[in-house]
């Protein structure tokens, strides 16, 4: 597996896209270091664009990624080799050159600006904490969906689909639920909401560094209870493992059926 | 010049003989603080010496100065108030005063003035205690440099730190007031000046404000408190350069007001409360230059507030900037700086060429479903956010920022 997932790691590290993607980071970051003058709201701006931006690009490239390795993949299914160290290892290949490519394109411009000497280390580490989470998570669903789909299109029109479903329908439909069942004590239901959808989970993870104060304003103890304490931090991230593990497991089981 | 020098010595040497200096000790002749006062006259000086006098129900009814010397300890041994004062000028100072008795039927103070002019209360130490420092009736007085530290744990069975009750033109100044009910409360209390004092981890109020008028309270800090500070039914109150911090909870807030009239507050800062400023049918109000730091709401509106002006305030990274509950505003915002703000400034003269909506669709929605709040900064409510604000429907048409400043303001 350490092996194939080099040679997918080396293969995206040598391609264009990695650079595309690693530069368009960089230039985000100076630029909104460049223009805000001040740490803290940059990691405020940034939180928004990662949060959409990271599921895109990680869904995408990694259907993209899936379709275009296709002859290699079947090239290598023809070796004496597992096909779940082939599949895990392209797909670690791809997460982790876009995690490498987010997590030092954002991290050098504001290394120099400064981040060290800076209150905003924390938020900003938790910042790339959760874009590789995301890039984990959204790379495997990528993967699951190619491995569904033997149509490009078809594939390619899923993951959209997919990313469009979580970063935004999903959020109109919880609110609608949410203002629709008013009359009933919420506050477990919205909290279950969140966790299903990982778009919303890291989402929540930084709005507990950045708006707890707002958050501590609504009644609920078990709102308190998760938002006051470390409790809903230990949560979230056990959450966000799972959403890992989970389409991970179901790669490997999906490419010991498929036929090729 | 000879004839002057003379008579000031005259004068010294008549006032020593007049007023006395009586000193107490375990092993002085006097060796307790109630009979040095019946064997004082008026005017006389009390020294207490360093040590620890049990004794509670001492009332000073005479113009007395007790001056403690290394802090005499003064246990009460919870049997109810300690001193007393009926008399016009009294100073006390320099005590430390411990375990004052609590009652459900009765207000027993570490040290209460009751109808009396001209005191002075200054340099004291309370401690276990259930009121502190209580000023009834009174007028002229001067509360100076005190600590208070208390144990209150619940709101029942608790009392204030610094309660004035009927009184005028009292002095709070530079006083240190922690855990106990209400840090520093007024009610019926006119013309009063409270400053450079810091209030914290009181189980209710920091401050607390009921039918006072005409008060000053500046340069003090009240940070985490159970709900923060309470301005209600008073009219007149200026407010300037406070620092209100860190009071979270649902019903906690920087400050609270409630039916303020024609009041000022400027330079305040508010920084990482629930709510920074909390307003119910509050008018004429000026607000200028403070600043609203991470605050979940930097202000909220409810209702009934007319013509309060919001000039060049710092709205910084507040999750929401302004809540209202209704669609009509009678409120005005001019040259304010907005964090959020995301408009141009083309022809650069500092001020932004469109005008900032400080009311989000959102804050009504969360205003009705409190527990939308999990969905603060989804991408989903920031595009029902936007149409709201291309075209207003649920907020108020003219609540609008004019002048919204490019850079954050600095005084």
């Amino acid at each position: 597996m350490l092996k194939i997932l080099k040679y997918s790691f080396y293969d995206l590290i040598r391609s264009r896209w990695s650079y595309v993607y690693f530069s368009f980071y960089l230039l985000l970051g100076s630029v909104l270091l460049f223009l805000n003058n001040d740490l803290s709201k940059a990691v405020i701006t940034l939180m928004n664009v990662i949060i959409v931006l990271v599921p895109l690009i990680g869904t995408i490239f990694g259907v993209m990624y899936y379709y275009n390795s296709k002859e290699f993949t079947e090239l290598l299914l023809a070796q004496p080799l597992k096909r779940s160290s082939i599949f895990l290892g392209q797909y670690l290949g791809v997460a982790i050159s876009l995690s490498m490519s987010l997590i030092l394109g954002l991290g050098i411009p504001f290394i120099f600006y400064g981040l060290f000497k800076s209150s905003a280390i924390w938020d900003f580490s938790l910042l790339l904490i959760t874009g590789t989470f995301l890039t984990l998570i959204f790379t495997a669903l990528a993967f699951n969906i190619a491995l569904s789909n033997e149509n490009k299109i078809k594939g390619f029109g899923y993951a959209i689909l997919l990313w469009l479903f979580l970063a935004i329908i999903y959020d109109g439909i919880f609110l609608m639920s949410l203002i629709l069942f008013e009359d009933y004590p919420l506050d477990k239901l919205s909290l279950v909401g969140t966790m299903l959808n990982p778009i919303d989970l890291s989402r929540t993870l930084i709005l507990l560094k950045l708006d707890i104060s707002a958050l501590l304003g609504y009644t609920g103890a078990i709102f308190k209870q998760f938002f006051g304490t470390s409790f809903g931090l230990i949560v979230s991230f056990i959450m966000l493992t799972a959403w890992v593990i989970l389409p991970v497991l179901r790669i490997v089981f999906k490419s010991k059926k498929k036929d090729f | 010049m000879r004839n002057l020098f003379s008579f000031l010595t005259a004068i010294l040497m008549a006032s020593s003989t007049i007023a006395q200096t009586i000193e107490v000790c375990k092993t002085c002749p006097i060796s307790s603080i109630k009979d040095a006062i019946i064997q004082a006259k008026d005017f006389d000086t009390i020294i207490v010496k360093k040590g620890t006098y049990k004794e509670h129900d001492i009332l000073v009814n005479k113009p007395l100065t007790i001056i403690g010397e290394k802090y005499p300890v003064i246990d009460g041994e919870l049997k109810g108030e300690i001193i007393t004062i009926i008399s016009d000028n009294v100073t006390v100072d320099g005590l430390f005063i411990i375990n004052v008795g609590t009652s459900y039927t009765e207000d027993y103070a570490a040290i209460r003035v009751r109808k009396s002019k001209n005191f002075l209360i200054q340099n004291l130490v309370l401690e276990k205690l259930f009121f502190g420092i209580y000023i009834e009736k009174s007028r002229n007085g001067k509360v100076f440099h005190n600590k208070i530290i208390g144990d209150a744990v619940e709101e029942y069975n608790s009392g204030n730190g610094i309660q004035l009750w009927y009184s005028k033109n009292v002095q709070i100044e530079h006083n240190f007031v922690q855990h106990v009910r209400d840090g520093i409360y007024l009610e019926f209390s006119d013309d009063c000046l409270i400053k450079n004092n810091v209030s914290t981890l009181n189980v209710r109020y920091g401050l607390h404000f009921m039918f006072s008028n005409d008060d000053t309270y500046q340069d003090n800090t009240f940070e985490n408190n159970g709900a923060g500070v309470a301005v209600m039914f008073s009219k007149r109150i200026k407010m300037y350069n406070n620092i209100f911090k860190e009071n979270w909870g649902t019903a906690s807030y920087g400050m609270l007001l409630k039916e303020i009239n024609d009041g000022e507050i400027e330079g305040n800062t508010f920084e990482d409360n629930t709510i920074g400023i909390n307003i119910e049918g509050s008018n004429r109000i000026n607000y200028k230059q403070n600043t609203f730091i991470n605050n979940g709401w930097a202000v909220k509106v409810k209702g009934a507030c007319y013509t309060n002006k919001f000039t060049e305030n710092n709205f910084l990274y507040n999750s929401f900037d302004i809540a209202y509950n209704s669609n009509v505003n009678d409120n005005e915002f001019d040259k304010n700086y907005w964090s959020n703000y995301t408009g141009y400034d083309l022809d650069k003269n500092g001020i932004g060429d469109v005008p900032y909506r400080p009311v989000k669709l959102f804050s009504y929605i969360v205003n009705r479903t409190p527990e939308t709040i999990i969905l603060l900064r989804s991408m989903f409510i920031d595009i029902i956010d936007f149409s709201e604000k291309v075209s207003p429907v649920f907020t108020p048409d003219d609540l609008l920022d004019n002048n919204p400043q490019i850079k954050k303001l600095t005084w």
